[in-house]
């Protein structure tokens, strides 16, 4: 898990979209959301969920392992980049190696963009725009000790379970909170894969 | 031969085209840009923001601030208030129309101001003053609903004046009044964070007031329990620790029989209720006969979830109730808040840290804009238009003679419901009766049969469209100026552009106006910073005191709270600490009986129809249906229902109420009672709701009962159209618009479509 870094919280989301509206705000990307707003159970509930990307670490980011041109750098902060404009060929193998379904591919441009966590404004010193907003900050973006000392109590995991295969990621889901303690380590209890729909 | 690229599977369904504001995304900030600090334009939560300006004056964008009231949070509509600003459906110049079948054509100012005041003169001369009326809104600045007031009585010396704050925060002003004898929220919500119970009823604060939401998990984090009292099961309620999901019109029944409990139980708080009260013996006599069953039997739930209620509130140390629309839109809205007030004073959670009450403002600035006189019962500084020495006060402070001010006039709905008979002209503005008032039918038959209609506004609101004359006027972010949020906290506007074209701000035309019925000597202001000045002197002594606050204050400070009686005050972010606002400094218990609602259900109406808002638009949509990215979110109506009516996600519903019917496609959710359906309001034409909903009135605040009316549904053949919203000669309907009128499918969830969908 990267320092300061995104911890998303999906029962505290209220679909109302306000990240999806900032983040088209964001002058990387200007006009494009990266961030995909799902309601997860229509029908039944008001239930929601932002997916943003969560700049995996182990051993590199999927998206950056497939890329056939290298396009997609990771920067020593371990953020994940967008892949580069000059070198993406829109082959749209990162889209299908994501295990979070996070990359989009404009067709029109035949350009990958993703969640590069608003680098113009977190290199910066800026939260990314998201996580700014984001009323109840279901997207916070902060430290491991910022977001115990905002919420006591609370427990957050960088591991994401997809049947054998561990995903560590830079960005981080909190979890409901286990006797086994608080904070993000390998004891804690893992985000079981396909989390999202 | 045009090939379209390969589109791999599952990468072609994102929703991003028509998100694009209708002026194009500009490109990053060029140099010499400049942050503006100002606060949003809709809700009465009053996030703070930035609206970035370009060397060029235009604003191109907005920067999260981090403000006390926000922290930088903003909700779609927050992020999105700055594409109003240079928004091609913008007003450029005056409107009039020729005769009431000529359509709407450009006119010089000079002309339009001429044919108002001479429609003024000659309305006023032939029917008398009263017959010549203001309409007025909450989402204007102190400063012009404080003018508004004055307009009315001085220069039009008319008792006709309202505004729209009778549609949304009358029922909590006239218990409050009752019960505290002030108006206004008790408690700052950053008491939220040290309290043990907060208990929001009839709110839907995650779509209606997002980022007040954050107060409530900071609570929550903390370890406060929630409970929310609903018909429907909101994103707020999804996850309380009690929800309470109560049959609308049925809100009173619930808390007397909580307060049963919480009496039989002995959770009272004796010595609160015996030092700082009066009234409890008549109320204790009263919820003695709602018994949980009762109660439960009334609100359609199980008479457990009466009983856990009160478990929770009684035994806590420190509790906290809010309430909105949900529970204040009914014929017995005054008596819903008041019945939640005796709980607060039984148990004497008032006056304290973590121990409080509040109504949810629902209009930007819905607390200053029913304080400062544009209500008809009402003087700047919420004082009493018919008590004698406020009378005396307020006329010697504008200099005219006490006989001349004019008394108490007609409320909002009962004033358009005069129309055509007492009231034969109209000043609009800030508001969109055709689409926000009940019983549409009538509202826009009264509207047609005024001799004169003057409205104000920045974009053709469906009301403006059918108005004699329109005046093109400034955006929030064209002017600045204060307003109050819930909370009771005075915050400043900055202006960050100029307004468009002719455009102009409100107190300019007002003052123009003023000036040609030959009295612009009491309306002349360089700026807005004047009327804040005259203002805040007419305020002092009154309840609502804002004489110590300044600009210059508020530039420094962020926020004051009222009453704040002199400029070394601090302000008065918790009321009731020491007395209440009576004389005598006690609380009033106020004996509330349940009765039903003014349309009962029978076997032809079987159903409750309720109407409420949805995260992406804001009241009547005259602002919120011109953004893309919002109307891309929610483009359309729907109608909520339960799957145990039978009904397929999609499809075509007729809802019939005995005002009319419309036809919605269906969102079938668990998430509503069976026994209830649900359509948001902010559409108009032949999609709105409030063609089907009920114009009856509360006795005596007068909101309308949108809440609950007895409605069927059947299948439908096919869905009414939405269509986009009026424009102004010349102007071409935006894109997304047009795409949203031809969308027949309902949203994935109340909130909206997913991004997923496309």
């Amino acid at each position: 898990m990267m320092n300061r870094t995104l911890f998303i919280d999906p029962s505290r989301c209220i679909g109302c979209q306000a990240c999806v509206a900032a983040c088209r705000e964001c002058d990387s990307h200007r006009g494009k959301s990266m961030i995909h707003l799902d309601y997860l159970e229509e029908g039944a509930t008001t239930a929601s969920m932002p997916t943003v990307c969560m700049h995996c670490e182990d051993p590199v980011a999927p998206c950056a392992q497939v890329c056939p041109t290298d396009a997609i750098l990771v920067t020593p902060d371990g953020v994940v980049q967008e892949a580069l404009k000059e070198r993406c060929i829109g082959c749209a193998n990162c889209v299908h190696a994501c295990p979070f379904g996070v990359p989009k591919l404009d067709v029109d441009e035949m350009l990958m963009y993703k969640c590069n966590l608003c680098y113009d404004r977190t290199s910066e010193g800026l939260d990314p725009m998201c996580a700014a907003v984001c009323p109840t900050g279901s997207i916070f973006y902060g430290t491991l000790e910022e977001l115990l000392g905002a919420r006591p109590g609370a427990a957050a995991s960088d591991i994401v379970v997809f049947g054998e295969q561990e995903v560590r990621t830079g960005a981080a889901v909190v979890v409901p909170a286990t006797p086994v303690g608080v904070g993000v380590g390998a004891e804690q209890a893992a985000v079981p894969g396909g989390y999202a729909p | 031969m045009t090939t379209r690229p390969i589109v791999p599977p599952g990468v072609g369904d994102f929703r991003e085209e028509g998100a694009e504001p209708a002026i194009g995304w500009e490109t990053p900030a060029p140099a010499g840009s400049r942050l503006v600090p100002t606060h949003c334009c809709y809700c009465g939560v009053q996030c703070g923001m930035y609206l970035k300006v370009d060397p060029a004056g235009r604003v191109f964008g907005m920067e999260p601030r981090d403000h006390e009231i926000n922290r930088m949070k903003l909700c779609p509509k927050g992020v999105t208030a700055y594409q109003q600003v240079n928004h091609p459906d913008r007003l450029l110049y005056p409107l009039v129309r020729d005769h009431r079948d000529a359509p709407l054509r450009r006119a010089s100012w000079d002309e339009a101001l001429d044919r108002v005041a001479s429609e003024i003169t000659r309305i006023q001369g032939a029917y008398g003053r009263d017959a010549f009326a203001v309409y007025s809104g909450s989402s204007l600045a102190t400063e012009v609903t404080y003018l508004m007031g004055k307009f009315a009585r001085v220069a039009l010396r008319t008792k006709n004046i309202d505004y729209n704050g009778r549609l949304c925060m009358v029922s909590a002003a006239a218990a409050n009044k009752k019960a505290f004898g002030i108006d206004r929220a008790a408690n700052p919500w950053s008491d939220m964070l040290d309290t043990q119970v907060i208990l929001v009823a009839g709110s839907n604060v995650a779509e209606c007031f997002p980022v007040m939401s954050n107060y409530v998990w900071a609570a929550r984090d903390r370890g406060a329990k929630l409970v929310v009292i609903d018909p429907r099961e909101t994103p707020l309620a999804r996850t309380a620790d009690l929800f309470v999901p109560v049959r609308p019109g049925t809100d009173s029944a619930l808390f007397n029989g909580v307060l049963h409990v919480i009496d039989r139980e002995g959770w009272l708080d004796e010595r609160f209720i015996a030092d700082r009260t009066v009234g409890w013996d008549d109320v204790r006599r009263v919820v003695a006969a709602y018994d949980p069953p009762r109660a439960a039997e009334i609100c359609g739930i199980e008479p457990r979830l009466v009983e856990d209620l009160a478990r929770m509130w009684g035994t806590a140390d420190r509790a906290m109730a809010f309430h909105a629309r949900g529970i204040e839109h009914q014929i017995q809205g005054v008596e819903n808040a008041l019945s939640i007030i005796n709980l607060v004073l039984a148990t004497g959670q008032i006056g304290a840290p973590g121990k409080g009450y509040g109504t949810i403002t629902g209009q930007g600035n819905g607390q200053g804009g029913r304080e400062h006189g544009q209500k008809t019962d009402q003087l700047p500084g919420q004082r009493d238009i018919e008590d004698p020495e406020a009378r005396a006060f307020i006329s010697r402070y504008w200099g005219i003679d006490e006989p001349d001010l004019p008394h108490t006039g007609a409320s909002a709905v009962e004033l358009v419901h005069l129309m055509g008979s007492d009231v034969k002209g109209l000043i609009g503005i800030c508001n969109n009766p055709l689409v926000s008032m009940p019983n549409a039918h009538r509202i826009t038959r009264c509207y047609d049969s005024l001799e004169f209609h003057v409205q104000l506004d920045f974009f053709l609101s469906e009301t403006a469209a059918r108005a004699d004359v329109v005046l093109p006027s400034a955006v929030w972010a064209e002017d600045g100026g204060t307003t109050t949020n819930a909370e009771g906290k005075v915050v400043l506007r900055h202006t960050a552009a100029e307004p468009p074209g002719e455009a102009k701000r409100d107190w300019w035309i007002v003052g123009q106006i003023a000036e040609r019925l030959g009295i612009g000597e009491k309306f002349r202001y360089d700026e807005i910073d004047d009327i804040f000045e005259e203002l805040r002197w007419a305020t002092e002594g009154g309840n609502a005191d804002y004489r110590g606050i300044t600009y210059e204050r508020l530039e420094r400070e962020g926020a004051i709270s009222w009453p704040c009686p002199s400029e070394d005050h601090p302000g008065t972010p918790r009321l009731f600490e020491e007395r209440f606002s009576w004389p005598d400094g006690r609380a009033r218990f106020n004996v509330v009986e349940w009765q039903q609602p003014h349309e009962p259900v029978d076997d032809e109406y079987p159903l409750r129809l309720t109407t409420g808002r949805t995260v992406a638009h804001f009241l009547s949509g005259n602002q919120t249906r011109r953004i893309s990215a919002l109307v891309e979110q929610a483009p359309r109506p729907w109608v909520e229902v339960h799957p145990s009516l039978g009904f397929e996600n999609g499809d075509a519903v007729r809802v019939v109420t005995r005002r009319g019917e419309v036809t919605y496609p269906a969102l079938v959710t668990e998430a509503i009672r069976p026994d209830t359906v649900f359509v948001p309001y902010h559409w108009a034409g032949a999609a709105s709701v409030n063609l089907l909903t009920v114009d009856a009135l509360h006795p005596l605040s007068k909101i309308p009962e949108y809440k609950v009316c007895a409605c069927r549904i059947e299948r439908g053949e096919a869905v009414t159209p939405a269509p986009p919203p009026p424009l102004a000669p010349g102007q071409a309907v935006d894109p997304t618009a047009a795409r949203a009128a031809a969308d027949r499918r309902p949203p994935s969830a109340p909130q909206g479509r997913g991004t997923g969908q496309g």
